[in-house]
């Protein structure tokens, strides 16, 4: 498959008053056209961050730096300028975000809102957008679609309306989307839905996504590679079977460790892991993760370890691991 | 050692400005019954707005409950005059949520930790910080701790300052309110063994709300599930996990991703359609029956009552 999306090296570093935070530094990977691409990491990590530059969406004030290369289909996103980026988002690269409810505008109506962005991305008039808004609609599973163009978003539940989310996305055929958290404040019940909605139209309509999440379970059932970041860094890459069954990096170990499981016997304690995420500002030296990490060596707290692969798709950035091998 | 009966919250549904009248009653709690032994932690699980939090509040008397009784030991909590219940509240405490919200900014750890001890009036001045470092030890943090900010502690640290400040009255019972749902993975599982330890040697009764049965099923005893309102399953956690009775019970379960990804079988993981009715339109018959797999006719006209399965589960369906 070609690719569809090449990330290289890319770095957020924000100026706070208190220092530079290296919310994202130098990461790199690609994306291959229709695939589902899972980034997990606890809080902080920079997953959304890194999702977030991609579509340039930062506000970015004089003294932050956001560096590196984001080549989308042939093009480099990072050197587009306002106007040429707002060709992209929405009609080549869609979004959905975490909270559905605050991301829709509460004034005006879900069929306005859906039909604006396909007015304005694909010049249609308002008559065929409101038709093929009400198609959308239906399509991402909201029962009697024509009749809830109208409703206003407080008339939805938070699963509906993070369909309508969806709907949204996918209104103008986008190539990638990028789902932030799509599912983080709804129920479980909920959650399984709206994550075949969207599978089902990536599988569909050939769009590769990118699913930003904390939940290692969502990443097991939804997706095909996945990345795991660590206080900014990419700190191990692998195919999703490969992944949870043979997880090099200590802390992806102890991450799938300390999920509670309905599969397995209770153990008396839960699996933790100790200690906390590092301070970005002064990130500790050599491997970010030394720390915490039970299997850490001298050179763990002297030099950072970098991606080396350790079988042909599989890349991890530890050093007990790369000696293992 | 905590015996609920019966009890229901109703809040008003009004119509009109100026004549106000009542047309309906939201059940946000209805009828529920059950009973915690000392030590021992019951799980309350359901989706968002089930009423899981309505019964802890209700539970402590933080909202009055429009009917039913609570009994702390032999005390029915429900008749009490809010003086009355300002001493017993010394027994029974309260684990929020959002652990930021739930700590005075303007205080420093060391003071947040003092303040019930002080509204209790339980120790002579001089002896309070000796218990408070006493106390951060019991959540596993360092005395560095005792003069920061709430807004110097990442997420972990504020949910471990909040355990310590309700153990600090010396509780028998907690009302923990998804206490770890805002917590990462790997914290969480900290914080869930805290809990578990602090159990272990206090000997604290726990209600532990939350809406993941998978962190329930690892401290729990037994599970009750809710649904709208009501109480439709109630039983012992493995055999609540390995053999639910109730339909909505099996689709909770179904609805927990699996992390054990194989070759091929990807399974289709809805089992539950569409969305949780809303309260003030309660479905008639069993309230499940619109998004119940098995649903029979008698479902949608019949509520099904409580039954006992093997002496010691609770189900409600007509199905077992």
């Amino acid at each position: 498959m070609s690719v569809l999306l090449q990330v290289k090296g890319l770095t957020v570093h924000f100026h706070t008053k208190r220092g530079m935070v290296r919310a994202v530094d130098g990461i790199s990977y690609d994306l291959a056209e229709g695939e589902i691409l899972c980034m997990v990491g606890e809080s902080g990590s920079g997953k959304s961050t890194s999702i977030l530059s991609l579509m340039k969406l930062l506000s970015k004030s004089k003294h932050d730096i956001i560096d590196g290369e984001v080549v989308f289909e042939g093009r480099e996103l990072l050197r587009l300028s306002e106007s040429e980026m707002r060709h992209v988002r929405g009609s080549r690269i869609a979004m959905v975000f975490q909270e559905p409810n605050t991301s829709l505008n509460p004034m005006l109506s879900v069929g306005r809102q859906i039909s604006e962005t396909l007015q304005h991305n694909l010049g249609m008039d308002r008559k065929a957008a409101i038709h093929r808004s009400a198609e959308l609609l239906q399509m991402v599973g909201v029962a009697d679609a024509k009749k809830r163009l109208g409703d206003y978003p407080h008339q939805f539940s938070g699963g509906m309306l993070q369909r309508v989310m969806i709907a949204m996305a996918l209104s103008c055929g986008p190539r990638l989307l990028l789902a932030d958290e799509p599912t983080s404040a709804l129920d479980v019940t909920t959650q399984a839905q709206v994550l075949e909605t969207i599978k089902s139209s990536a599988d569909s309509g050939e769009m590769a996504v990118i699913l930003v999440t904390h939940n290692l379970g969502l990443a097991a059932q939804y997706c095909q590679r996945v990345i795991v970041m660590y206080a900014g860094h990419i700190v191990e890459e692998a195919p999703v079977l490969e992944f949870f069954n043979r997880p090099q990096h200590p802390y992806s170990q102890a991450l799938i460790r300390a999920v509670p499981r309905l599969d397995q016997p209770v153990e008396e304690r839960l699996c933790s892991i100790e200690g906390f995420p590092p301070n970005l500002v002064a990130p500790p030296g050599g491997c970010l993760f030394h720390p915490r990490c039970d299997y850490a060596i001298e050179v763990c707290s002297t030099v950072v370890p970098s991606l080396t692969y350790v079988s042909e798709s599989h890349r991890v950035a530890c050093w007990v691991c790369s000696k293992g091998s | 050692m905590i015996r609920v009966k019966a009890l229901c919250k109703y809040y008003p549904v009004t119509r009109g400005i100026i004549f106000r009248r009542n047309v309906a009653s939201l059940k946000a709690v209805d009828n529920v019954s059950f009973y915690i032994r000392k030590g021992e932690t019951l799980g309350l699980v359901g989706e968002s707005g089930c009423g899981k939090t309505t019964v802890g509040r209700t539970i402590l008397q933080l909202i009055r409950p429009t009917s039913g009784d609570v009994f702390l030991d032999d005390v029915n909590l429900c008749q009490l005059k809010n003086q009355d219940l300002r001493q017993m509240r010394r027994r029974m405490q309260i684990v929020f949520q959002n652990p930021l919200g739930s700590l005075d900014p303007r205080m420093p750890v060391d003071r947040i930790i003092q303040e019930p001890l002080a509204v209790h009036n339980l120790l002579p001045r001089i002896k309070r910080s000796e218990r408070v470092a006493g106390l951060l030890q019991l959540v596993g943090l360092e005395s560095s701790f005792l003069a920061r900010y709430p807004h110097e502690l990442s997420g972990g640290q504020c949910q471990r300052v909040a355990i310590a400040r309700t153990l600090a009255v010396n509780p028998d019972f907690v009302v923990c309110d998804e206490p770890v749902s805002a917590l990462d993975v790997s914290i969480q599982a900290q914080i869930v063994n805290v809990f578990k330890e602090l159990q272990e040697m206090l000997s604290i009764a726990y209600l532990f709300i939350s809406h993941d049965l998978a962190v329930l099923r690892h401290i729990s005893h037994r599970i009750a599930v809710m649904y709208l309102g009501k109480i439709v399953e109630l039983a012992p956690t493995e055999e609540l996990c390995q053999k639910p009775l109730h339909p909505y019970t099996q689709a909770l379960l179904d609805a927990i991703p699996v992390l054990n990804p194989k070759e091929g079988a990807y399974q289709q993981a809805v089992s539950l359609m569409g969305d949780v009715p809303s309260l003030f339109s309660i479905p008639a018959g069993c309230s499940f029956h619109p998004r119940c797999p098995i649903a029979m006719d008698m479902c949608r006209r019949i509520v099904p009552g409580l039954k006992t399965v093997d002496d010691r589960r609770l189900v409600r369906c007509h199905n077992v």
